[in-house]
């Protein structure tokens, strides 16, 4: 067993270049990923071990990125774009939604599509405008594509070799504020499927659910709840689409409620959708309407106002207690 | 607006040959050409009108959804389409069916996507490199361009062998130049230097919209603000078309980087059927690319060259044939099973997938041997 403490960033690091070890086609384009390493440094050193080829720097042009990704994946390459910033993905949202998502479709089956495209995405950074956001839902509601996010640096380093490895287009968002944090990376475990749901923390009287930034923060309302009395059951989502469903099922027919968090907007989110599926589908076994928390559904406020956009601990606990008192 | 000083044009509207200075680099391309080839190019135009005619009347008969008429612009794809090597990819729009034909594409895959049955389907590289059209404006050209990049990282380009130096060609429209991704993929490729040639087909509009608006400079000189060499041609006119696509597809694969080439030509129809151009422009233009007309010239250029009534009379039979195979092909044609929907949306297995298409087919059997 090799297992390192890494920070998501160099976990990340690491997963790609393992991949790029791996498969001489993969290889990483984006803007400033060069010798720079990336606005977060999750390239750092890749420029310099496999050069320009393998690691392009790429003119500033989101659209031109993926849409050369997309021609590149044609010729056989398996491409990983980086978008600098959730905010600025939205150049690319044509070529991703029309034509990436679209292409193995259109083709009726002969061809593969498999790029990455890896997305920093979420809050408490204190940026500014288009810095902090989170564009999952636009993503995971369109047919094509298969949406992930790793919450911690084992699943980033694993997670991202898996995507890397998937036939299907994988938009990749990496919780900028989970980059830092270190953690036990198992570097000679096997790796899990892609889009594997993880129960991090058993309970018995609220599921919550969660996943990227919000994981850490719904392992901390379990504390805190565990403290004043309460069971809480924590589930890593990992994937956002498809959603494994079995372990939030089996959790919620254990649990009998179910809370579900995330910093992007409520409305038509992911939260909204995880809400119908189990009302559907355990709906025998709930105690208390599945409740949404969520980012407020204005934009992403200036900085200074982020902590009271953003659920945390707090507001997370006061949907548990709503579930408890029905 | 029409063609201008620079455009290059190497058969007059008289079908003889333009000799000059801005010829005499191109026509090397010509003089290499057989009869057989010539009488190819030809052959293409007749019987891609004849095709095209039929297509648009089976849409007001019912049978298809829509049509996208290629009439005018066949000397444009015809000779760029024969420029293009057996080892080249071709990106198109979605107006060049005649090169889907030249690659092998049965024309009845675009027949069948236009009336509903799919989205294009076939597979590039079983189909001579001819990819799927692209129905939003402008995507392709970044696809070609990534393409282009992956050839030259492969290293299948500038090794001085022109039989094996692969190129890539991708085809847009005048409206299309201004769209974010077609101008991003000059960037790309000027970045990269990528071996590409980039194939404007200027027919003066874009559904009811000039090109003046597009653009108020010649379009062949906006790539020049990217760092790409532009050229102008005579659209209407096969044989520039395929003289100067060849050169510029060669200087792309022999390592020159990329190539720009706008071909002056007119969309001697509406822009599909459910338009009606007598709304927006003035007899007066069709006037003119009517004397234009590719087909009328290179006719003319190949009878002054000795080919007798038998070959054009033969080229009909030919068009005919086509024309009402396509027709009898066309009518046969059935509704895809509804699991087309779900088959390849993911190329590995996929929960959502599955459990709708079985859903689907459960609710379907709800009705078999039910309350009738
Ligand atoms: C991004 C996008 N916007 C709008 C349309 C609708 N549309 C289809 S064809 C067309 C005009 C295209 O003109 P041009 O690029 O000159 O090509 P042409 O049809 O003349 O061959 C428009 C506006 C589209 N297909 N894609
Ligand atoms: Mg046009």
């Amino acid at each position: 067993m090799s297992v390192e403490n890494l920070s998501m960033a160099k976990a990340l690091n690491q997963g790609l270049r393992q991949a790029m070890l791996d498969d001489p086609k993969v290889l990483l384009m984006g803007e400033d990923i060069g010798p720079l390493g990336g606005v977060f440094r999750v390239t750092e050193g890749l420029h310099a071990e496999f050069g320009s080829t393998r690691v392009l720097d790429t003119p500033l042009a989101e659209s031109g990125i993926v849409g050369t990704a997309i021609g590149l994946a044609m010729r056989g390459y398996r491409p990983v774009c980086e978008i600098q910033f959730d905010g600025f993905i939205f150049p690319a949202f044509d070529q991703i939604t029309t034509q990436l998502a679209k292409l193995t479709s259109r083709h009726e089956g002969s061809l593969t599509m498999p790029v990455v495209i890896r997305v920093p995405f979420g809050g408490h950074i204190g940026a500014v405008e288009h810095h902090q956001e989170s564009p999952e839902a636009y993503f995971a509601h369109t047919p094509g594509l298969r949406v992930v996010s790793p919450s911690n640096a084992h699943d980033g380093y694993w997670m991202i070799q898996e995507a890397i490895k998937s036939n299907d287009p994988v938009i990749f968002f990496e919780p900028k504020s989970r980059y830092w944090p270190k953690g036990d990376v198992d570097t000679s475990a096997s790796g899990f499927p892609l889009h594997a749901t993880r129960v991090v923390r058993e309970g018995t009287e609220v599921t919550l659910v969660g996943y990227g930034p919000m994981v850490a923060m719904l392992l901390q309302a379990a504390e805190i709840a565990a403290a004043e009395g309460t069971s809480v059951e924590v589930i890593d989502l990992r994937s956002i689409s498809p959603i494994d469903y079995e372990p939030i099922i089996a959790s919620v027919q254990k649990t009998g409620r179910l809370v579900v968090a995330q910093e992007a907007p409520g409305f038509v989110s992911v939260g909204s959708e995880i809400a119908a599926t189990v009302t559907e589908r355990c709906f025998y076994s709930l105690e208390a309407p599945v409740l949404r928390v969520a980012g407020f559904d204005t934009p992403f406020p200036p900085a200074k106002l982020e902590t009271v956009y953003l659920p945390d601990a707090d507001r997370i606990l006061e949907a548990v207690d709503r579930a408890m008192a029905y | 607006m029409s063609y201008t000083a620079a455009t290059v044009q190497l058969l007059s509207t008289e079908g003889t040959l333009v000799t000059s200075d801005a010829t005499a680099e191109y026509l090397p391309y010509i003089e290499k050409l057989t009869d057989d080839q010539l009488r190819d190019f030809h052959r293409q135009m007749v019987v891609i009108r004849k095709f095209d005619i039929d297509a648009a009347n089976l849409q007001r008969q019912g049978q298809l959804a829509m049509w996208i008429p290629s009439l005018g612009q066949e000397a444009a794809q015809v000779g760029s389409g024969y420029a293009a090597k057996p080892q080249d990819h071709i990106f198109p729009s979605y107006r060049e069916h005649v090169i889907a034909r030249i690659r092998g594409v049965d024309l009845m895959r675009i027949i069948e996507m236009l009336r509903g049955l799919s989205h294009g389907g076939w597979d590039p590289k079983e189909h001579n490199n001819f990819h799927l059209y692209t129905l939003v404006l402008g995507s392709q050209t970044l696809h070609a361009t990534g393409y282009a990049m992956g050839v030259l990282f492969d290293g299948a380009t500038g090794t001085g062998n022109p039989d094996t130096d692969e190129a890539v060609i991708v085809y847009f429209g005048d409206g299309a130049t201004s769209q974010g991704d077609a101008n991003e993929a000059l960037v790309f490729a000027a970045s990269y230097q990528t071996p590409q040639v980039f194939f404007l087909q200027n027919n003066h509009w874009a559904i009811s919209v000039p090109v003046t608006r597009q653009s108020r400079t010649p379009l062949y000189l906006r790539p020049g603000g990217f760092g790409i060499p532009g050229v102008q041609i005579d659209g209407n006119d096969v044989l520039a078309s395929y003289a100067v696509t060849s050169a510029n597809l060669d200087a792309a694969r022999s390592g020159g980087g990329p190539r720009f080439i706008e071909a002056l030509t007119y969309r001697m129809g509406a822009h599909t059927t459910s338009d009606d151009p007598t709304k927006y422009r003035d007899i007066e233009e069709l006037e003119f690319w009517t004397k234009a007309d590719p087909i009328t010239r290179m006719e003319k250029f190949l009878r002054a060259r000795g080919e007798g009534d038998a070959f054009f009379a033969e080229i009909e039979v030919e068009a005919n044939d086509l024309a009402a195979d396509i027709r009898h092909r066309t009518l046969a044609l059935g509704v895809p099973d509804a699991e087309k929907m779900f088959n390849h949306v993911y190329s590995e297995p996929h929960p959502l997938m599955d459990a709708e298409q079985a859903w689907l087919e459960n609710y379907e059997q709800s009705f078999e041997g039910g309350a009738a």
